[in-house]
C-alpha cells in the first residue's frame, strides 16, 4: 500500500461530553507509542479523528498494531496532495492505478468541499474527478446508489484527501479509561476472550492465575502467560498474579465432598481474586463464566460461587454461544493458545458428576468443617507472584514482589533466554 | 573442486553447521515430551517457526515443517486432492514440474483424478491463458514451479495466482518455490499462493529439512498419521536441529537475497557472453531466466561425456537435475519446451552459488572451450 497518511476514526467516545478531551488523550498516547518505532510519522489531532502522517514510514507495518488499539473504529490509508484541481485529479489516477483493477468494478466518487474557497462545489467534484478516471479505467463502471468502490475526495484549505477503503478498528473505550478490574484466567478459550471483551469496554485489566505445580506442567502456567502476553497487545502491558493453588486444591480434595469440589474450587479463587483487588485498587472480577457451559456455569452454581465476594462480578461472555466466543478467540488471536493441551488447576480433580444445584448451606458448611482454609487463601495471597508482561518483552518477575515463597517453581521463566538452553544466536 | 551445481545442493553455512551441532548435542529431548528437555526442544522448534515465518512474510501458525521439498510437495498436492475430493477431481500443473510433483500428479491420475499438464512455450514458461483456460467448475487445485530446476525459467506464478483468485477463488494454488526463495523474490502473500514448499538445502541449510507454507484456512489431509505433531498434516518427531538449522539458513539467505542476485547476475552474464564465442553450444536458459541457473546443450554429445570433461578441470556441474540425472532419458522440460530430441538429450547445467566470481565464469569457459575441441572429433560417434 502506498499511502501517505493513516486517518484514524473515534467512536463512541466522541458521544462524552465534557470527559471526551480525556478518553481521547489515552488514544493519542496509545497511539503515539505505537509509533516509537517509526520516526519518520507524524501524528495530529482533529475533531474525531486523528491523522497519522507517514512521513514515509510503511503504512502496512502499522496496520495490524493499530487495528489493536481501543476507541479507534476505523483506519482509513490516505493519499494526501494540495488542494488544486489537477494535483487532485493526478493523484486520484494513481491511487486507483495502485489499486490495479482487473475486472468491472462499479464506482463513484463522492467528493467534499470542506473549504469553502475551492472553485468547484462538492457536486461538481464528482463529476470532474470520475471523467478522466472512467477514460483511463475502462472496467470502471458509475453506480452512485451501491458502487463497489467509492473514492472519497476531501478538499481542505491545506491539502485533499483521497481515500476509498475504510479498515474497521477495534472500537470501544480507550485503555482503562473505566477503571480496573481483576482477570480470572485460566487457560481455556473462554477467559481470555471475556479478558479482551473487559478491555475493550475500557477496563484495565490484571489477570489471575493459578496453577497447581507441581501436579501440571509449567507448560500449563506459560501457556497462560503467552495467553496474558496476546492481551497485552491490544494494551501495551498487562499485569499476571500466579497464585499457588496446589495446596488449598488439595486440601478441598480431603473435604470428601467430590460433587461439590468444583463449587469449593471456585469460591476459593473468587475470594483470592478479591483479595488481589483489594490489594491493587480493582474494583470489579472478571470471569469467562458462560451460562449453562459446564457444572459451574449454571444459574444455580453461580449464585453460590458468587456469594463469596461484593465486588461486581463481570461476566462479558454469559450469555454468548460457545461457536461465538471460538470465533472472537480465533479474531484476537487466543484461540491457536488456548486449546493447547496441557493439565491446569481446572482440570484436575474434576468429579464424575459435579453438582449442578449446589446447596449454599451444604457448601458453607464443607467450608467450616476445613480447618485453617482461611490461612491457607491468606497463604496464597502471600506466595503469589506478580509478573508485568509486554507483547514481544522477555518475561520479567516484578522486582518488589520477588520475595515470594520458596516453594514456587522457580523455573525457566524467569532466566534470560541464554540461561534457558536457547540461545539467540541458533537463529 | 568448483561446484557448480547448486540447483542440486549446496554447501551448508558454516553457521548452520555450527547451530546444528550445538542443538543436536544441547536438545536431544523429543519436542513432544512434558518434561524439561522436551519443552526446550519445543521452544526451539516454536522459535523456528517464527523465523521462517519471518522469512516468507507468513505466520507462524501457517508452517508446517516437513524433511524436504519432496515431501512438502507430496503433502500440498496428495494432501489438498484427497481433502477436497468432494468438490470435484480435475487438477492442474505445468508439464515442466519437478519430478516429485510431476509423478504425485501421476499417480493421482491413477486414483481417478483427471490431470491437465499445461504446456510450456518455447522459453520454458507457461502462458497465464491456458492456465486459466484449463480450469474447470471442478478444478480442485493448480500448482505451478516458481523457477525451473533444469532451464531457471522463471513462471509468472504470482500473475496466475491472482488472477487465479479473482476468478475462481475456490481453486488452491500451490506452487514448488525450492530454486525460486532467495534468488528470485516473490510476495507470497500478495499472490494468490495456497501452498508453498521449500526445502532447506538449496539455500545453504541442511538437507532432510524443508517446509510447507499452508494458508490459514486451508486443510490437507494428512499423508503421514500417528501422533499429530505439526498440526496433525505432518505426524513424527520433528528433526529439530535440522529444524532451527534451517530457520537460520532462511533468514540468512534471505537477509542476503539482493546482494547475492546481483552477483549471480554478473557471473551468469559472463557466462552467457564467454558461450557465444562456442557456436557448437545451445543456450536452453531464457535470457530473463532465474539468475543463478544456466543451462545448455551441446547437441550430439552425451552430456555425461561434457561432465567428465570438466570434471578432470576440477568443475563440477550437472546433467538435467539431480533427482533424474541417472536416467538416460531425454529431459522431458526440454521436449515440453519444443527443443529436438538431440538437444533434449545432451544438456548440461550450471548452477551458481554465492561464493562464485567473475575469475570462475572465465575458468568454466575455458574449460568448456576445451572441452569442445577435444570432443568434436568424437561427435556422433557416441550415439
Amino acid at each position: 500500500m502506498n499511502v501517505d497518511m493513516l486517518m484514524l476514526r473515534l467512536g463512541e467516545i466522541m458521544l462524552k461530553g465534557r470527559n471526551r478531551a480525556r478518553f481521547e488523550q489515552v488514544v493519542l498516547n496509545h497511539v503515539k507509542r505505537l509509533l516509537n518505532g517509526f520516526p519518520k510519522a507524524q501524528i495530529t489531532k482533529d475533531y474525531g479523528r486523528i491523522y497519522i502522517d507517514l512521513g514515509g514510514e510503511p503504512a502496512d507495518e502499522l496496520l495490524k498494531p493499530l487495528s489493536k488499539v481501543f476507541g479507534i473504529t476505523a483506519i482509513i490509508p490516505v493519499v494526501v496532495c494540495t488542494p488544486e484541481l489537477e494535483q487532485i485529479q493526478e493523484k486520484a489516477r494513481e491511487f486507483l492505478g495502485s489499486l490495479s483493477i482487473e475486472k468491472d468494478t462499479t464506482f463513484k466518487v463522492s467528493g467534499r468541499r470542506v473549504w469553502k474557497a475551492f472553485p468547484h462545489s462538492s457536486h461538481d467534484l464528482n463529476r470532474i474527478i470520475s471523467e478522466p478516471l472512467l477514460a483511463a479505467f475502462p472496467c470502471l463502471k458509475v453506480d452512485v446508489k451501491n458502487p463497489e468502490l467509492d473514492l472519497r475526495v476531501e478538499v481542505r484549505d491545506d491539502r485533499a484527501l483521497l481515500y476509498c477503503q475504510v479498515l474497521p478498528g477495534a472500537g470501544g473505550f480507550p485503555l482503562g479509561t473505566n477503571g480496573k478490574a481483576m482477570l480470572l484466567l485460566s487457560g481455556g478459550i473462554d477467559s481470555p476472550v471475556a479478558g479482551w471483551s473487559a478491555m475493550r469496554r475500557g477496563l484495565e485489566v490484571e489477570c489471575v492465575h493459578f496453577h497447581s505445580y507441581p501436579f501440571t506442567s509449567r507448560k500449563a502456567e506459560e501457556k497462560v502467560i503467552e495467553l496474558a502476553k496476546v492481551l497485552s497487545q491490544y494494551s501495551g502491558r498487562v499485569k499476571i498474579h500466579l497464585v499457588p493453588f496446589t495446596d488449598i486444591q488439595t486440601s478441598l480434595a480431603g473435604a470428601g465432598q467430590d460433587n461439590l469440589m468444583i463449587t469449593l474450587m471456585r469460591r476459593a479463587m473468587l475470594r483470592i481474586a478479591t483479595k488481589l483487588a483489594e490489594a491493587n485498587d480493582a474494583l470489579a472480577l472478571v470471569t469467562g463464566d458462560s451460562l449453562g457451559q459446564v457444572a459451574s456455569q449454571t444459574l444455580a452454581s453461580m449464585n453460590v460461587i458468587g456469594r463469596v465476594t461484593e465486588l461486581p462480578l463481570l461476566r462479558p461472555l454469559v450469555t454468548m454461544d460457545k461457536q461465538e466466543i471460538i470465533d472472537l478467540s480465533q479474531q484476537i488471536g487466543t484461540y491457536d493458545l488456548s486449546i493447547l493441551p496441557y493439565e491446569d488447576c481446572c482440570t484436575l480433580f474434576v468429579p464424575k458428576s459435579p453438582a449442578i444445584k449446589p446447596n449454599l448451606r451444604v457448601v458453607e458448611n464443607v467450608e467450616r468443617s476445613l480447618e485453617g482454609l482461611d490461612d491457607m487463601l491468606e497463604k496464597a495471597v502471600q506466595n503469589t507472584v506478580t509478573m508485568v508482561l509486554r507483547p514481544n518483552s522477555q518475561i520479567h518477575y516484578q522486582e518488589d514482589e520477588m520475595t515470594g515463597s520458596p516453594d514456587f517453581p522457580r523455573h525457566d521463566l524467569e532466566k534470560p533466554v541464554q540461561e534457558q538452553g536457547i540461545r539467540g544466536d541458533w537463529f | 573442486m568448483k561446484y557448480f551445481d547448486h540447483a542440486a545442493s549446496t554447501p551448508p553455512h558454516p553457521e548452520v553447521i555450527r547451530t546444528i551441532a550445538e542443538v543436536m548435542q544441547a536438545h536431544y529431548g523429543n519436542p513432544s515430551s512434558l518434561h524439561a528437555s522436551g519443552e526446550s526442544g519445543f521452544k526451539l522448534l516454536h522459535r523456528a517457526r517464527e523465523v521462517c515465518a519471518q522469512a516468507l512474510g507468513v505466520e507462524p501458525s501457517e508452517i508446517v515443517f516437513t524433511s524436504g521439498a519432496t515431501e512438502s510437495n507430496n503433502m500440498a498436492i496428495k494432501g489438498a486432492a484427497l481433502q477436497y475430493r468432494t468438490r470435484g477431481k480435475h487438477l492442474i500443473t505445468s508439464m515442466v514440474e519437478h519430478p516429485s510433483v510431476y509423478e504425485s500428479f501421476r499417480q493421482l491420475e491413477g486414483l481417478g483424478f483427471e490431470v491437465t499438464f499445461v504446456p510450456v512455450q518455447t522459453d520454458g514458461t507457461v502462458d497465464i491463458e491456458a492456465v486459466m483456460q484449463a480450469v474447470r467448475k471442478d478444478t480442485v487445485l493448480v500448482s505451478i514451479m516458481h523457477v525451473n530446476n533444469e532451464t531457471g525459467s522463471i513462471q509468472p506464478v504470482a500473475e496466475i495466482g491472482r488472477e487465479l483468485k479473482q476468478k475462481h477463488p475456490r481453486v488452491l494454488f500451490h506452487v514448488d518455490g525450492v530454486q525460486g526463495f532467495g534468488k528470485v523474490p516473490l510476495q507470497i502473500k500478495d499472490s494468490g499462493i495456497d501452498l508453498y514448499s521449500l526445502s532447506a538445502h538449496k539455500i545453504r541449510g541442511p538437507k532432510g529439512a524443508g517446509l510447507l507454507y499452508v494458508r490459514k484456512g486451508v486443510q490437507l489431509f494428512p499423508l503421514l498419521s500417528g501422533g499429530g505433531q505439526e498440526g496433525g498434516v505432518r505426524s513424527g518427531t520433528e528433526n529439530v536441529p535440522a529444524l532451527v538449522g534451517m530457520a537460520k539458513a532462511l533468514r540468512l539467505a534471505k537477509e542476503k537475497e539482493g546482494e547475492n542476485i546481483r552477483g549471480w547476475r554478473n557471473v551468469r552474464q559472463r557466462l552467457v557472453e564467454g558461450m557465444a564465442s562456442l557456436p557448437e553450444l545451445v543456450l536452453n536458459s531464457p535470457a530473463d531466466g532465474a539468475p543463478h541457473i544456466l543451462h545448455f546443450s551441446y547437441p550430439g554429445m552425451k552430456p555425461e561425456v561434457v561432465l567428465h570433461c570438466l570434471e578432470e578441470d576440477g568443475l563440477e556441474v550437472s546433467t538435467k537435475s539431480a533427482c533424474s540425472s541417472k536416467t538416460s532419458e531425454p529431459s522431458r522440460v526440454l521436449l515440453a519446451m519444443g527443443k529436438s530430441m538431440e538437444v533434449a538429450q545432451s544438456g548440461i547445467r550450471i548452477s551458481l552459488g554465492d561464493e562464485h566470481t567473475a575469475e570462475d565464469a572465465d575458468l568454466l569457459i575455458e574449460a568448456l572451450t576445451k572441452a569442445v575441441k577435444r570432443l568434436s572429433g568424437l561427435k556422433g560417434g557416441l550415439k
